[in-house]
């Protein structure tokens, strides 16, 4: 739910760095086929969409922009369909959202999850992210998930803290920014992108991972897929079900606040020419002008 | 004078400039302390110290390294059990958000992350939305813990002790469960890491094809850029995703962002409307991106970009 300003949008130099070839050691058959995958999953506005906060309270108004599933999360859809069509199991959805979240679980269901659940409740509006992932855990747990599965960030907030907080909070081997996943037996790899390549990292299920865009081709859902997805259970949850107290969650729970949110100031118009065959120079002389050269 | 801790950023020893800014920035809250992790500490320590660390915390246990993210946070949850810290300030990298995310949790507080100025008072600014808003915010429970950019503020020398003390921590078994078995370099080449770089050169539809990235990457090379290129380049495939900026991208804040050939849609603006100067290069006098520009040249960048590469040849000599 989380996109209030303390959810915060991020930054530089976290993300995604591509997808850097195979883990070291190629996938195995998993023993069992009872290999359960949990992928978490956020309802965002469009990234094409110029976004706003709510004047009201800074949360980030969802009215004005269409929403869409976080685009780094059909990676991680993805992902889980591939595992459990190489290993066998089960796929389940879960996102955390207002009433209109649905329509991003029956897309995941379309491409082929097996189920959904939806976490939503009028109390978890303006959610920051340790809230966030205090209420996620809760809805993990007790699911019996191997692989708890997200995307390495959301294109709204932009913070990529809540895989790693999850973690923390289920006391579970964090692989995050993964490129590339394999599940061998009991055992995950994953190639952690980092800023000078990649790291493998190895794990014990159950296990939190998230992984990067591009780290696979996330299918379209078929018209079959969107026909069956009609018929899939979603659940929904609400914070009574997760033993969660609405002062625990939510914009009056939250744990850093925004004091002021206001538009960028314009910038002051620049100089603009048209090349006359001494563009070149122009750049130069301003650069030279600025002391960049 | 209360503390506050500073995550050393390092790579095999090098302490990386962002460390440096992240001392500047703690200065304003308390006495900065800074917590290195890893081996190599001894080299660290006196550029350490020259930049404000009054104490230097070293952990060089080889555990530590072992496993990502969870016990640089355990390290740091129990210095600020023992500290009682003003703040704890930590680059706003992948790892470094990580490491904030999981101390945020143990230790009960608040956090903010790519923050781009800290006041006094811990107020934090952030630049929301590819920079379309400053929002400000403050951690209201706990200890502030607050991940800050890279290039955020300008890094001033100020001598201190930098005084070493050995620390360590007994890590639980979920920090321990996952473990890094193999670290891979992949060459980069000459070029600065984009995130990081004074001044990026970027390319976009404009360019045309993965050939063309050629006249981009002479002009990066003859200013010791970096390289970028927009979502419509890097899914064309003309250059790799690793360097894409934007919203689902790199986010930049270099000093000086060339754009060539990008309209500027919302998608790459939101990865570099911090900038401070941005030049662009564009045929298209309408394309938003010259909203953004401190100057800008509406013509053809083939002829643009090569005559101002060979300028800047010259001028330097």
């Amino acid at each position: 739910m989380g996109a209030r300003g303390v959810e915060q949008p991020s930054g530089s130099d976290n993300q995604t760095t591509g997808a850097t070839g195979p883990a070291a050691r190629p996938n195995r058959e998993v023993d069992s086929a009872t290999m359960k995958i949990v992928v978490c999953i956020k309802q965002v506005p469009d990234s094409w969409a110029e976004k706003s906060l709510s004047p009201s309270d800074h949360t980030l108004d969802r009215g004005s922009v269409d929403a869409v599933m976080n685009e780094i999360d059909e990676y991680a859809v993805e992902e889980a369909l591939r595992l459990k069509e190489a290993n066998g199991g089960e796929v389940v959805v879960l996102s955390m959202g207002p009433s209109q979240a649905t329509d991003t679980i029956r897309k995941a269901l379309s491409m082929g999850a097996d189920a959904g659940v939806h976490v939503v409740d009028d109390a978890l509006h303006g959610s920051d992210a340790v809230a966030t992932s205090l209420a996620i855990a809760k809805a993990v747990e007790g699911r019996d998930a191997d692989i708890v599965m997200f995307g390495s960030e959301s294109t709204d907030a932009r913070m990529s803290v809540v895989p790693a907080m999850v973690a923390e909070r289920l006391g579970l081997p964090q692989l995050t920014f993964a490129s590339a996943v394999a599940v061998d037996g009991g055992t995950v790899r994953i190639n952690r992108v980092t800023e000078y390549g990649y790291d493998v990292v190895e794990g014990t299920l159950p296990a939190v991972v998230s992984v990067v865009e591009k780290i696979n081709e996330p299918r379209y859902p078929s018209f079959k897929g969107i026909m069956a997805a009609k018929k899939k259970k979603v659940e929904t949850v609400d914070l009574a079900a997760l033993g969660l107290s609405p002062d625990q969650v939510g914009l009056s729970a939250a744990w850093s606040v925004v004091e002021e949110a206001a538009a960028r100031p314009p910038k002051a118009k620049g100089t603009i020419v048209s090349d006359e065959g001494n563009g070149g120079m122009a750049i130069a002389d301003f650069l030279s002008a600025q002391k960049f050269i | 004078m209360a503390e506050v801790l500073v995550l050393v950023e390092h790579l095999d020893g090098g302490v990386r400039k962002v460390t440096y800014e992240l001392l500047t920035l703690a200065r304003r809250l308390g006495e900065p302390s800074a917590v290195y992790v890893g081996p190599g500490a001894d080299g660290a320590l006196a550029g350490l110290a020259e930049h404000g660390a009054a104490t230097v915390y070293v952990a060089e246990d080889a555990e530590l390294g072992k496993h990502p993210v969870a016990p640089k946070a355990e390290l740091l949850t129990s210095l600020v059990a023992e500290k009682a810290p003003a703040a704890v300030l930590v680059a706003s990298t992948a790892e470094g958000k990580e490491v904030a995310a999981r101390l945020a949790v143990r230790t009960g507080s608040g956090i903010i992350t790519d923050a781009v100025d800290v006041a006094a008072d811990g107020t934090a600014t952030q630049s929301v939305f590819g920079g379309a808003t400053i929002v400000k915010s403050k951690v209201t429970t706990g200890t502030p813990i607050i991940t800050v950019r890279t290039n955020s503020v300008a890094v001033e020398a100020a001598p201190a002790a930098g005084a070493r003390v050995d620390v360590s921590v007994d890590l639980s078994a979920a920090a321990t469960a996952a473990t890094t078995t193999e670290q891979v370099k992949q060459a980069k080449g000459g070029r600065p890491d984009l995130t990081e770089a004074a001044v990026v050169v970027s390319g976009g539809r404009g360019v045309g094809g993965a050939e063309g990235f050629g006249v981009i990457e002479a002009l990066a090379d003859s200013l010791d850029a970096a390289v970028g290129a927009s979502r419509a380049a890097t899914d064309a495939g003309w250059y790799p995703h690793q360097f894409q900026v934007g919203q689902t991208g790199k986010t930049v804040t270099p000093q000086l962002y060339i754009a060539n050939g990008i309209s500027g849609a919302i998608q790459h603006r939101a990865g570099m409307q911090t900038s401070k100067t941005v030049v662009v290069v564009n045929k298209d006098p309408e394309a938003p991106i010259f909203e953004l520009a401190d100057f800008g040249v509406v013509g053809d960048l083939f002829d643009v970009v090569p005559q101002l590469t060979e300028e800047i040849g010259k001028r330097k000599g």
